[in-house]
C-alpha cells in the first residue's frame, strides 16, 4: 500500500483498500460544499466507496454487508 | 485515572487455589507444579481460566499483597504453562488449518474468514430486544478486556517487522486515544460503564466473569506474550477490527432504544467509525504485510483470526443461553442501577 512515506512524501495520500474505502492519510481536510470542515478526530480516516455507508462521507463498514467487491489498485481502462 | 490494582479474586477450584495461596505467600517459596491439568472443556473451565487470568494479570496490574517479582518467577511460569497447554490444545481442535489458497493472499482469507462468523447473533438480539439488564451483563463482561483495550495486542510491536510494526502502530495510535488519554478507547469505556452505573473500575467484576469471558482475554494475552504466537495476535486484532464496526453501532442502537444518550454510546459510536478505518489497515498491511515478510506465520495469522471468532462464538453462546433460561450470564447478577 502507497503510504505518504513510500511516495516520496506528498502532503496526503489516497488509497482504495480491497473491497472497502478509501483510507486518506497525512495533511488534509475534509470539507462541505460550504467549506466548512466536518470534524474528525483521527489522523487516518476512511471514505465510503460502496455508498451504502449511514455516516457518509465516512465508511461504516456497511460494505461487508453488502458484498461490495472493488479492487485496491486502478481498475483497467478500457477494458480490453 | 491511577495505575492498575487488583485484588485476589475468590477461588474457584484446585489451580485457583494453589495459585492464589502461592501468591499471598513468598516468591522465594515459589509455586509447585499442578500436575496434570485434567479439564473436560478448557475454554469454559472456570478453575483454569481464572488462574490462567490471574497469572497473566501479573503482566498488566499490581495485585495487592503479591509480590511484583512473581512475574518472572520460574515457578510461576512453568505453572502458567501447564494451564496454557490444555487451553491451546481445545482452542486448536477448533480452528481448521490454513488451505494452501489462502496463504497466498492473506488478506483476502481474513476478509472471507470474518465473512463465515460462526457466533449466534448476540449484537442484532440486543439492538432490537435485549433487555436493560442484559445490556449492562453485556458491558460487564466486556469490561474484561475493553478496560485494557488494545494492550495485549500490543505486546506483538516489537515482533514485527518494519511495515506491519507501521501498519500496528497506526492502528493502536488510535486506539490509545491519538496522543489523548480521555479518548483512550479504554477510557471512552469506563465512561460508558460509569454511566450506565458500572463500576469502571480495572478488574472490579473479576469475581463475576465466567471462564468463558476470561478464555476470550486469556486467548489473546497467550498470543500477545507469546513471540511464536506473532502471528496469531496480528490475525486476531484483523478479525477483532473486521468484525467490530457492524456490531458496535448494534450496541450503540441498543443503548438508544433504551434512552441512553450520547455521553453512554460514545464508546460504540466512536468504534463504528475508527474500526472501519482499522479493519482495511489490519488486514491488508499488517496481516498481509506480516505475512509477506515472514511467510512462515501466515497459517498462524489465520489461525489466530479464526481461533478469535471461536472462542468469541463460545462466549456469545454463553450469553445468548444463559439469557434464553430467563437468568444471569454472570457467576453473581450485576444489581441494576436506576436509570
Amino acid at each position: 500500500m502507497a503510504t505518504p512515506q513510500s511516495a516520496g512524501s506528498p502532503a496526503a495520500s489516497i488509497t482504495p483498500y480491497p473491497d472497502g474505502p478509501y483510507l486518506v492519510r497525512g495533511d488534509f481536510v475534509v470539507t462541505d460544499q460550504e467549506g466548512n470542515e466536518m470534524p474528525n478526530q483521527r489522523r487516518t480516516i476512511a471514505l465510503c466507496r460502496c455508498g451504502k455507508s449511514r455516516m457518509r462521507p465516512f465508511c461504516d463498514g456497511t460494505h461487508k454487508l453488502i458484498g461490495f467487491k472493488a479492487p485496491g489498485e486502478q481498475e483497467k481502462w478500457p477494458r480490453d | 485515572m491511577a495505575a492498575r490494582l487488583i485484588e485476589l479474586p475468590r477461588p474457584r477450584g484446585p489451580l485457583s487455589e494453589q495459585l492464589f495461596e502461592a501468591l499471598a505467600g513468598s516468591v522465594q517459596t515459589g509455586i509447585a507444579p499442578p500436575g496434570a491439568v485434567e479439564s473436560a472443556d478448557p475454554i469454559a473451565d472456570d478453575d483454569l481460566q481464572l488462574a490462567l487470568y490471574v497469572a497473566y494479570e501479573l503482566h498488566y496490574a499490581a495485585i495487592d499483597g503479591v509480590d511484583e517479582e512473581w512475574e518472572w518467577s520460574p515457578s510461576l511460569i512453568a505453572f502458567r504453562r501447564a494451564l496454557e497447554e490444555p487451553f491451546e490444545e481445545a482452542v486448536a481442535e477448533l480452528v481448521q488449518p490454513a488451505e494452501t489458497g489462502e496463504l497466498a493472499s492473506v488478506g483476502g482469507a481474513l476478509q472471507q474468514i470474518v465473512a463465515e462468523d460462526p457466533g449466534p447473533p448476540l449484537s442484532r438480539y440486543l439492538e432490537t430486544q435485549g433487555t436493560r439488564e442484559q445490556m449492562l451483563e453485556h458491558v460487564v463482561h466486556r469490561s474484561a478486556y475493553q478496560l485494557k483495550e488494545a494492550d495485549p495486542h500490543s505486546w506483538a510491536i516489537p515482533r514485527l517487522s518494519p511495515r506491519p510494526k507501521a501498519a500496528m502502530l497506526e492502528v493502536q495510535f488510535d486506539e490509545y486515544g491519538g496522543g489523548s488519554a480521555e479518548r483512550m478507547h479504554s477510557a471512552l469505556f469506563a465512561k460508558t460503564m460509569a454511566g450506565l452505573g458500572l463500576d469502571p473500575e480495572y478488574g472490579a467484576y473479576l469475581d463475576r466473569w465466567p471462564g468463558v469471558t476470561l478464555a476470550t482475554v486469556n486467548l489473546l494475552t497467550g498470543f500477545g506474550l507469546h513471540r511464536r504466537r506473532r502471528g496469531a495476535a496480528v490475525g486476531h486484532l484483523a478479525a477483532f477490527e473486521m468484525t467490530s464496526s457492524i456490531p458496535n453501532r448494534r450496541y450503540g442502537n441498543a443503548l438508544r432504544r433504551l434512552g441512553y444518550d450520547r455521553e453512554v454510546t460514545h464508546f460504540y459510536d466512536e468504534h463504528v467509525e475508527a474500526d472501519a478505518v482499522h479493519e482495511n489497515i489490519a488486514a491488508w498491511d499488517l496481516a498481509g504485510g506480516l505475512a509477506a515478510d515472514e511467510p512462515d506465520v501466515a497459517a498462524d495469522i489465520l489461525f489466530g483470526a479464526r481461533a478469535l471468532l471461536q472462542v468469541e462464538a463460545r462466549w456469545a453462546s454463553h450469553l445468548m443461553d444463559a439469557w434464553e433460561g430467563g437468568g444471569s450470564s454472570l457467576r453473581a447478577p450485576v444489581a441494576p442501577v436506576p436509570a
